[in-house]
C-alpha cells in the first residue's frame, strides 16, 4: 500500500491482483464488512477496515447492498479464511477474488488509519511487490483525485425500473446515485412502490411519473461534480412533491438550494457517530459513510437560506441534517437505512411517509 | 441537563467482602463512583465492610463506614448521615439487595432517601423472573421457557414442562450461587432444594436449558433523555451452560453478522427502556441458537457488574464513572469521552484490537470440589489480554493467568489437563464436560487429529474459535520444523501471541536463549493505544497494550518513570488487598512528581483504571512482558513489593537483566525467601524458630520429622494438585501425604517444620526506610497456629498475647528490617507458645493485612512505602514510633464454601478464603460481632448452641459454654461432650451423633433448632460425621466455629450484642482525634520539574 504522500505499508496478498489506484479511506464498523464492500458509495475507494478480524462469518446472499463488491480494494489486519455462521454460504476471500477486488492483509491497519487521520484521506495504490516501483509511483501521481470526481454517473443504474406492488399505498421515485439496497427494502416494508431512476433523469420525467414523494439516494464521489443532479433537484424542490435525501442526496439537496459542500479531512465512516437532533435534543447513534459535507452550523447553511439545520455531528460539529423552512423537503447526511450500523435513525423513513400523507 | 442541585449528600453501598461472583470489580466501580461524585461536589457517604479496597480508603469518600453491608447496619448509617440519595448500582447484588430491603421496609421513605441510578421498580422488574418474563413479552422478545417456583413440588411440575436438562436459577443470588443444570430427577431435586434454600426469597426459576447455544452480552447505558448507547459486545467462547464468569470471553463479538448484531442491539435498547433503568448502565445476556440464529434473552442486571468492569477495560469507556454521572442528572452528550477528551460520551466505542478474558480457578485448594463448570460461578479471578487479533489475545490471556502455562500449552502430564487418556474417543468424551482444563484438552484433541467438526460437536464451541486454534497448531508445526529461525519467522510467531517460553520449547531451547535470539534480531513489540475510537480521533490517554505490529505509539518516560508491577489475576492468597497497595503506592509516586507506569492484567481492579497511573500497560505479568516494557521505558526503577508474590518472584530475573528494583534489595528478598540463608539470619539475630529441616526423599522426610518431633507442617515445593501444605501427626500420614499430594525429588525438596500446637499467631506489618523501622500494627490471630494466616480472624491490638511478647515481636521485626536493610514494607509472622516467641516467616513486601492496618490506624502504609522507596526517610514523613489506634479492629475471613459443594469447611494451613471483612469498634466483643455479621455469620442473641468437641478441647470449651449457659442459651452436645459438661454443672442435653440413629445432630440443624455450632474435629473415625455436620450447618446458614478461640470470641461478641446496640462510626471520625500533627502525605518537597497535575474534568 503506497500513499500519495510517499508513506507505504506492507502486507500480504492472499491472491494476486493488478495495481489498483483509488482514494484510501478507513471505516470503523465492527461488523458488516459485506455491506460495506457492496455499498456503491465506496466506489473508487480502497477501504481500510479498522476492525482487525475480517471474514469471520463469511458471506451470505442477504447482506449485500448492491449486486457485487463495489470497493476498489480492501485492506485488513487479519483475514479469516475459514468462516463460521449459520448464514454463511461462502468465504470472504473467494468472494472478493471472484469479483477481482484486491485484498491486502497483515497490514498494521491502525498505523495506516492514524496516518490518514492526521494527514487526511488521500490517493493510494495497492500493488504487489517487495517495495513500490517507480512505475507505480508515477501512475499514482497521475491518478485522479476524489475532488471534483463525479462517480454517481458510474454508480447509477442504466434504466429505470419499478419495485414493489402496484397497489402499494405510496409511490416514490428514487434517484439512484449508487443506492443501497436496504433503502429499497425499507420502502417496500413501508408499503411503497418505488420507481428507481438513473442519476441523470431530468425533472420532467420525474413529474411524469406522478410520485407521492421523491427520494435522493446515497452515492459516491464529489457532490459538486454531479451538476446535472443539482439542476434536477433545484427544479423539483418547489414544494409540490416531498423530497427526502440521504448522504450524497443530502449534499446534492444542499447544493441545489444554494449551499456549498466541503471535503472533510478524512470523512466519517463507521457505525458509531453521535448526531444530535436539534429539535428534541436526542442523540442518535448513526451509520455514516461520507467524505464531503454540507457547509453550515446550527445557524443555517450559508447560501441556502431556505434550509435550516436539523442535525449536528457531536464529534466535529458538521451538518448532519437539513430541512426546508417551508416545504416538506429534508435530508440527512447519515444513513438511516443502516446496513451496516445501528437502527436509531430509521424513523426518518416514517417521517418521510408522514410528509407524503399530509401532502 | 446538568447535575442535580437538589442532592447534597449521597450514600454509596459497596459489595462487602470478595467472594466468588463478587470481587474486585466492585472496588473498581465503587472507587469510580466515589471519585465521580466528589468531582461534582457531592458529599459522599460510603458503607463497605471490606478493608482491602481502595474505595474504603479514608482519603476517598467524605465519610467511610467500614460496617456490615446489611439492611440493619446500613439503616444505622442512614439514620446518622441522613443522605439525600442512595446509589445502589455500584456494589453488585449485595448493594442492590440491601437497597431493595431498605426500600421495602420503608427506611428510605422514612428518611427521605431517593434511589438514584435505578429505581426500586426497575430493580424489581429486572430481578423478578416472572415480572421480567412479562416485560420481555410486552416488547416481543423471547426468553427460555420456564417459571419461578417456591417449592419442590412446583419445581417438579415445571420441569415436566421444560424437560431435562433443566436450568435451576435461584432468585436474587449473586454469581448464580446455588444455580445449576440438572440432567435427571435426582440431580434436579438436590439442586432445587439447595436453590430454594440459598435464595433470600426462597424461590427459584426452573428454565429450559439452552445448553450449547452461543452466548453474548451487551453493556448498555441510558440517560434521563432516553439516549442509549451500547458500550461493548462480548462473546463467550464457552457456550451457554458455563457461567460467563467461568467462560473465556472475547470482545467485541467475533461471529455475528451486522444484521444479527443489530437485532441484538435493538433488543438491548428495547429492554433497558422497558425495564426502566433511568440513568445508568445494565448488562444484558443473550443466547443464540447456532443452527438458526434464534435469539433468546437470558437475563438483565440493572447495575454495574463484572462484565461492565471488563467492558470498561476492554473499550476505555468507564461505565461506572459515566453511570454515576448519569445518575446525578447528566446526559451522555454532556459528558466527555475520558480517553479522547475531545468527543462526547454519547457514542459507541469501536475496537481495533481483540480482548480475551480468561478465568482463574482455585480447584487445587479444593481437591474434593466438583470441578465441572456450570451456571454457578466457580472461578476466583480473571486475566484480560489485548492483542491485535484473537490468536494474539488468546495466548496472552492464557499466559496472563499465571497458572503455569506460557500460553495455549498442554500440561506436562495428562492429569494436568484432567485426562486419563488421550485416545481420540476419550478426548471426545472429555470435551463434552466443561472444566477449567477443557481449553487445553482441545489442543490435545486437535493434535490427536480430531476434526474441528468433531470438537465443535462435543464442546458446542463455535467452529470459528476452533479454526483459530487450528491455525496456532499449524504455526507451531511450521516453526518447529524450520531449519533456521530469522527475524521474519520470529515476528510471524510473535504476531500469533506465542511467548518466548513457548517458542523456545518448540525449538528445544530455553526461554532465555530464545529471547536472546529475538533481541539480537531486534524483534520487539509495538505498543498500541486503547482509544475507544479505533484511531479515528487523537487520544492523549496512554492506555497501552503490546502487539507485534509495526507502529509503536508509546513515548518512553525515562528517568522520571516508576514502574509498578500489579498482582495479576485475583486468586486465593493474592487478592484485592495487593491492588490496594499498588494503587495507593502509585498515587503516592505521582504526588512525589514521578510518572507512574502500571503493569497489570486484571480487568477487575482499580489499578487497571487508566485514570490511576500516568501510563497503563494492560499486559501479562511475565518476565518477558515486563522486560519489554522496561526496555522501552527505561524507568528509574521497578516496584516489586506492592503486588504480592506475582511481582516478587520476578525480582531475581529482573535484577539479573539489569533492571533497577526500587526499595528493599533483591538480595534481601532472597535472604527472606531462601530457607538456608534465612536460618543463618535468624540465628544471628538470636530469634527462636520452630525446629525444621529439608528433605529430598520420603525416607529423609521421616527422619527429619523424627528428629524435630510430630506434629510437623510439610510444605512441598512440587505439588501434584493436592494441597500444598499439611499438618501430619505420625509416620503413616506423612508417607500417605507423599503418595497423595506431593512429589519429592532432589530437585523438589520438601520443607518440614515443627508444628507448634495450640500456639497463638501474631502478624506484624511494618515500614522501614533502611535506617528506621516503624511498626504499623501487631495483630493477633484468633484461630490457633495451624490455620493459615489469611484464613484466621485477627485482632488489632492483640487481646490475649502478653505485653512482653508483643514488645518482643516489635523488637524482632525492627531487627529483621535493619538486618535486611528493608526499604519499604515488611511483614513478619510469629507464633507464641509457652510465652516464647518464634518467627515463622519474614516477607519483605506488602502483606495482605496492609490495608487493614492502614484503615485501623489511619496511616496509609503503602503510600508511605512509596515515599521511602524513592529516598524519603520516615522522619521526613513525620511518622511517629507509635501509630495511633483509636479502637479495636477485627478482621474476619470469608470463604467460598457455599459455592463449592463437596468441600469441608474445616480450616487448615492451606489458605482458602477469598476475602475479608473488618469490624471496628471500641471493644473486642463488638468489633468481633461486626466482623461476623459482615462476613454473613449472623450471631444468635438467644437460642440453642450445639457443642461437639474433641477431648483435648473439652477443658477449653467449658468456660465458653458456661457463658452461653449463663446467657440463657440451651446447650446441646454429643455424648462425650455432654457428659463432660454435665459433670461440671452445665445442663447439656444429649444429641445423637450421625451414626447413632435419628433424630441426630444433622436433623436438628436442618430443622432449624440449632443457632450456633461449636465443633472441633473428633478424630479419624468420626471424620465423616464431623464433615457432614459442618457442611449441613453451612448449607443451612447456621453459624459455626471450628476452633476454641473463635468460639470464645463468638461468646464475647454475643455478650456485646446483647448488652447494647452496635453503633456506627466513620473512619474519618475514628481518626479525627488521633491524626498526627504533621500531615503524612509526602507533599511539600515533591520535585516540581516534571510534575504535571492530571486534569480532572469538570
Amino acid at each position: 500500500m503506497l500513499l500519495e504522500d510517499g508513506a507505504w505499508f506492507s502486507g500480504t496478498a492472499p491472491f494476486p491482483f493488478e495495481p489498483v489506484y483509488a482514494e484510501v479511506v478507513f471505516t470503523t464498523n465492527l461488523s458488516g464488512y459485506q455491506e460495506v464492500f457492496t455499498d456503491p458509495s465506496y466506489l473508487g475507494q480502497l477501504v481500510v477496515m479498522t476492525a482487525p478480524m475480517i471474514g469471520n462469518y463469511g458471506i451470505n446472499p442477504e447482506d449485500v447492498e448492491s449486486d457485487r463488491p463495489r470497493v476498489a480494494g480492501v485492506v485488513v489486519r487479519e483475514l479469516a479464511l475459514k468462516p463460521s455462521s449459520w448464514r454463511a454460504t461462502g468465504g470472504l476471500a473467494e468472494w472478493l477474488a471472484g469479483a477481482n477486488v484486491p485484498i491486502v492483509t497483515d497490514v498494521d491497519t491502525r498505523q495506516l488509519t492514524r496516518h490518514i487521520r492526521s494527514r487526511g484521506a488521500m490517493r493510494g495504490v495497492a500493488a504487489l511487490g517487495v517495495e513500490p516501483t517507480a512505475a507505480v509511483r508515477a501512475a499514482l501521481a497521475a491518478s485522479p483525485s476524489m475532488n471534483g470526481l463525479d462517480l454517481a454517473t458510474a454508480a447509477t443504474i442504466g434504466q429505470e425500473y419499478v419495485q414493489g406492488s402496484a397497489d402499494a399505498h405510496y409511490h416514490v421515485v428514487a434517484y439512484d446515485y449508487g443506492m443501497k439496497r436496504n433503502i429499497l427494502r425499507l420502502f417496500a416494508q413501508n408499503d411503497c412502490r418505488v420507481t428507481v431512476v438513473p442519476a441523470e433523469t431530468p425533472a420532467e420525467r420525474v413529474r411524469e411519473l406522478e410520485p407521492d414523494g421523491i427520494f435522493l439516494s446515497n452515492g459516491p464521489g464529489d457532490p459538486a461534480a454531479v451538476t446535472y443532479a443539482v439542476r434536477a433537484i433545484r427544479d423539483l424542490a418547489d414544494g409540490a412533491i416531498p423530497i427526502f435525501g440521504i448522504c450524497l442526496g443530502h449534499q446534492l439537496l444542499g447544493l441545489a438550494l444554494g449551499g456549498e459542500t466541503v471535503k472533510l479531512p478524512y470523512g466519517h465512516r463507521g457505525g458509531n457517530h453521535p448526531v444530535r437532533d436539534l429539535a428534541t435534543g436526542q442523540v442518535l447513534i448513526t451509520s455514516q459513510n461520507h467524505g464531503f459535507a454540507v457547509r453550515g452550523d446550527p445557524g443555517g447553511v450559508p447560501g441556502a437560506t431556505a434550509l435550516e439545520v436539523t442535525h449536528l455531528n457531536l464529534n466535529d460539529g458538521t451538518v448532519e441534517g437539513v430541512r426546508h423552512r417551508e416545504y416538506p423537503i429534508f435530508a440527512v447526511q447519515y444513513h438511516p437505512e443502516a446496513s451496516p450500523g445501528p437502527h436509531d435513525a430509521q424513523g426518518h423513513f416514517r417521517q418521510f411517509l408522514q410528509a407524503l400523507d399530509t401532502q | 441537563m446538568p447535575r442535580r442541585t437538589d442532592l447534597k449528600r449521597i450514600l454509596l453501598i459497596g459489595s462487602g467482602p470478595i467472594v466468588i461472583g463478587q470481587a474486585a470489580e466492585f472496588d473498581y466501580s465503587g472507587t469510580q463512583a466515589v471519585k465521580a461524585l466528589k468531582e461534582e461536589g457531592y458529599t459522599v457517604v460510603l458503607v463497605n465492610s471490606t478493608p482491602a479496597t481502595i474505595m474504603t480508603d479514608p482519603e476517598l469518600a467524605d465519610r467511610t463506614y467500614i460496617e456490615p453491608v446489611t439492611p440493619d447496619w446500613v439503616r444505622r448509617v442512614i439514620e446518622r448521615e441522613r443522605p439525600d440519595a442512595l446509589l445502589p448500582t455500584m456494589g453488585g447484588q449485595t448493594a442492590l439487595n440491601v437497597a431493595m430491603a431498605l426500600a421495602r421496609d420503608g427506611t428510605l421513605e422514612q428518611f427521605g432517601v431517593e434511589l438514584i441510578g435505578a429505581n426500586a421498580r426497575a430493580i424489581q422488574m429486572a430481578e423478578d423472573r416472572a415480572e421480567f418474563a412479562a416485560a420481555m413479552r410486552r416488547i416481543g422478545l423471547a426468553i427460555p421457557a420456564g417459571r419461578t417456583v417456591a417449592s419442590l413440588a412446583a419445581a417438579l411440575e415445571a420441569v415436566a414442562e421444560v424437560g431435562y436438562p433443566a436450568v435451576i436459577r435461584p432468585s436474587f443470588t449473586l454469581g448464580g450461587t446455588g444455580g445449576g443444570v440438572a440432567f435427571n430427577r435426582a440431580e434436579f431435586e438436590e439442586a432445587v432444594e439447595r436453590a430454594l434454600d440459598l435464595s433470600p426469597v426462597h424461590t427459584t426459576l426452573i428454565e429450559r436449558s439452552v445448553l450449547g447455544w452461543k452466548e453474548f452480552e451487551l453493556e448498555v447505558m441510558r440517560d434521563r433523555r432516553d439516549n442509549v448507547v451500547i458500550v461493548c459486545s462480548i462473546e463467550n467462547l464457552d457456550p451457554m451452560g458455563v457461567h460467563t464468569g467461568d467462560s473465556i470471553t472475547v470482545a467485541p463479538a467475533m461471529t455475528l453478522t451486522d444484521r444479527d448484531y443489530q437485532r441484538m442491539r435493538d433488543a438491548a435498547i428495547a429492554i433497558i427502556r422497558e425495564i426502566g433503568v433511568e440513568a445508568g448502565g445494565c448488562n444484558i445476556q443473550f443466547a443464540v441458537n447456532p443452527a438458526d440464529g434464534l435469539m433468546l434473552v437470558i437475563e438483565m442486571n440493572p447495575r454495574v457488574s463484572r462484565s461492565s468492569a471488563l467492558a470498561s477495560k476492554a473499550t476505555g469507556f468507564p461505565i461506572a464513572r459515566i453511570g454515576t454521572k448519569l445518575a446525578v442528572g447528566y446526559t451522555l452528550d454532556e459528558l466527555p469521552n475520558d480517553i479522547t477528551k475531545t468527543t462526547p460520551a454519547s457514542f459507541e466505542p469501536v475496537l481495533d484490537y481483540v480482548v480475551v478474558k480468561a478465568p482463574r480457578f482455585a480447584f487445587e485448594k479444593f481437591p474434593t470440589a466438583d470441578f465441572r463448570l456450570t451456571t454457578q460461578m466457580k472461578s476466583v479471578g480473571e486475566a484480560m489480554a489485548i492483542g491485535r487479533t484473537f490468536k494474539e489475545a488468546f495466548q496472552k490471556g492464557l499466559r496472563a493467568l499465571e497458572a503455569g502455562r506460557a500460553g495455549w500449552v498442554v500440561g506436562a502430564t495428562l492429569a494436568d489437563d484432567r485426562l486419563t487418556s488421550d485416545a481420540p474417543e476419550d478426548l471426545r468424551v472429555a470435551l463434552r464436560t466443561p472444566t477449567p482444563e477443557r481449553i487445553f484438552q482441545i489442543k490435545r484433541a486437535l493434535e490427536a487429529g480430531l476434526s474441528v467438526d468433531a470438537i465443535a460437536q462435543a464442546s458446542a464451541i463455535d467452529p470459528w474459535f476452533l479454526y483459530q486454534m487450528e491455525d496456532l497448531i499449524a504455526a507451531e508445526r511450521w516453526f518447529a520444523g524450520l531449519d533456521a529461525v530469522g527475524a521474519p519467522e520470529l515476528r510471524r510467531m510473535k504476531r500469533l501471541g506465542f511467548s518466548d517460553e513457548q517458542l523456545g520449547s518448540l525449538r528445544g531451547i530455553t526461554e532465555e536463549e530464545l529471547r536472546a535470539l529475538r533481541w539480537r534480531l531486534d524483534v520487539h513489540p509495538a505498543y498500541k493505544t486503547v482509544d475507544t475510537c479505533a484511531g479515528e480521533f487523537p487520544s492523549s490517554t496512554p492506555y497501552l497494550y503490546s502487539s507485534y505490529d509495526e507502529e509503536n505509539e508509546s513515548e518512553p518516560v525515562g528517568e522520571r518513570g516508576v514502574v509498578i508491577l500489579g498482582s495479576g489475576p485475583n486468586r486465593i492468597g493474592q487478592g484485592v488487598e495487593f491492588d490496594y497497595c499498588c494503587v495507593r503506592g502509585g498515587l503516592a509516586f505521582r504526588d512525589l512528581g514521578y510518572k507512574t507506569i502500571m503493569i497489570n492484567s486484571n480487568p477487575e481492579t482499580v489499578s487497571t483504571d487508566f485514570d490511576i497511573s500516568d501510563k497503563l500497560y494492560f499486559e501479562p505479568l511475565t518476565l518477558e512482558d515486563v522486560l519489554e516494557i522496561v526496555r522501552l521505558e527505561r524507568p528509574r526503577g521497578v516496584v516489586v513489593q506492592l503486588g504480592g508474590q506475582t511481582p516478587l518472584r520476578l525480582t531475581k530475573p529482573l535484577e539479573a537483566a539489569g533492571v533497577p528494583i526500587l526499595g528493599t534489595s533483591p538480595d534481601a528478598i532472597d535472604i527472606a525467601e531462601d530457607r538456608g540463608r534465612f536460618e543463618v539470619l535468624v540465628r544471628r539475630l538470636g530469634v527462636n524458630q520452630p525446629a525444621n529441616g529439608t528433605a529430598r526423599s520420603v525416607d529423609e522426610a521421616v527422619k527429619v520429622a523424627e528428629r524435630i518431633g510430630y506434629p510437623v507442617l510439610i510444605r512441598p515445593s512440587y505439588v501434584l494438585g493436592g494441597r500444598a501444605m499439611e499438618i501430619v501427626y505420625d509416620h503413616g500420614s506423612l508417607r500417605d501425604f507423599f503418595q497423595r499430594a506431593a512429589r519429592v525429588a532432589p530437585e523438589h525438596p520438601v520443607l518440614i517444620d515443627s508444628f507448634l500446637e495450640d500456639a497463638f499467631e501474631g502478624d506484624v506489618d511494618a515500614i522501614s526506610d533502611g535506617r528506621r523501622c516503624v511498626v504499623g500494627g501487631v495483630m493477633q490471630h484468633i484461630e490457633n497456629a495451624g490455620v493459615h494466616s489469611g484464613d484466621s480472624a485477627c485482632v488489632l491490638p492483640p487481646y490475649l498475647i502478653g505485653d512482653r511478647q508483643v514488645e518482643e515481636m516489635r523488637r524482632y521485626t525492627k531487627a529483621f528490617a535493619e538486618a535486611l536493610g528493608v526499604v519499604g514494607l515488611l511483614n513478619v509472622q510469629y507464633a507464641i507458645k509457652g510465652g516464647v516467641v518464634y518467627v515463622l516467616e519474614v516477607n519483605p513486601r506488602a502483606s495482605r493485612t496492609v490495608p487493614f492496618v492502614s484503615k485501623a490506624t489511619g496511616v496509609p502504609l503503602a503510600k508511605l512505602a512509596a515515599a521511602v522507596m524513592v529516598g524519603r526517610t520516615l522522619d521526613e514523613l513525620g511518622l511517629p514510633d507509635e501509630l495511633p489506634l483509636p479502637g479495636v479492629a477485627v478482621k474476619e475471613a470469608v470463604f467460598p464454601f457455599t459455592k463449592l459443594p463437596g468441600v469441608d469447611t474445616l480450616l487448615g494451613p492451606e489458605m482458602r478464603s477469598t476475602g475479608e471483612v473488618m469490624g471496628f469498634a471500641d471493644s473486642f466483643g463488638m468489633a468481633f460481632a461486626k466482623a461476623q455479621i459482615a462476613a454473613e455469620g449472623e450471631l444468635p442473641l438467644a437460642g440453642t448452641i450445639f457443642v461437639t468437641v474433641n477431648d483435648s478441647d473439652k477443658p477449653t470449651v467449658l468456660p465458653i459454654v458456661r457463658r452461653f449457659h449463663e446467657m440463657g442459651f440451651r446447650i446441646l452436645a454429643t455424648e462425650g461432650t455432654q457428659k463432660y459438661l454435665r459433670a461440671r454443672g452445665i445442663p447439656a442435653e444429649r444429641v445423637a451423633k450421625v451414626h447413632e440413629g435419628r433424630p441426630n445432630a444433622i436433623d436438628l440443624i436442618v430443622s432449624g433448632e440449632v443457632h450456633l455450632l461449636i465443633n472441633t474435629p473428633l478424630g479419624k473415625f468420626t471424620q465423616a460425621d464431623d464433615y457432614a455436620i459442618r457442611r449441613t450447618a453451612l448449607v443451612h446458614r447456621v453459624p459455626y466455629t471450628t476452633t476454641m478461640s473463635a468460639a470464645s470470641a463468638a461468646s464475647d461478641a454475643i455478650i456485646a450484642l446483647r448488652s447494647r446496640t452496635g453503633s456506627v462510626r466513620s473512619l474519618q471520625e475514628w481518626h479525627e482525634s488521633t491524626a498526627p500533627e504533621k500531615p503524612l502525605p509526602p507533599g511539600g518537597k515533591a520535585p516540581t520539574a516534571s510534575r504535571e497535575p492530571r486534569a480532572v474534568q469538570a
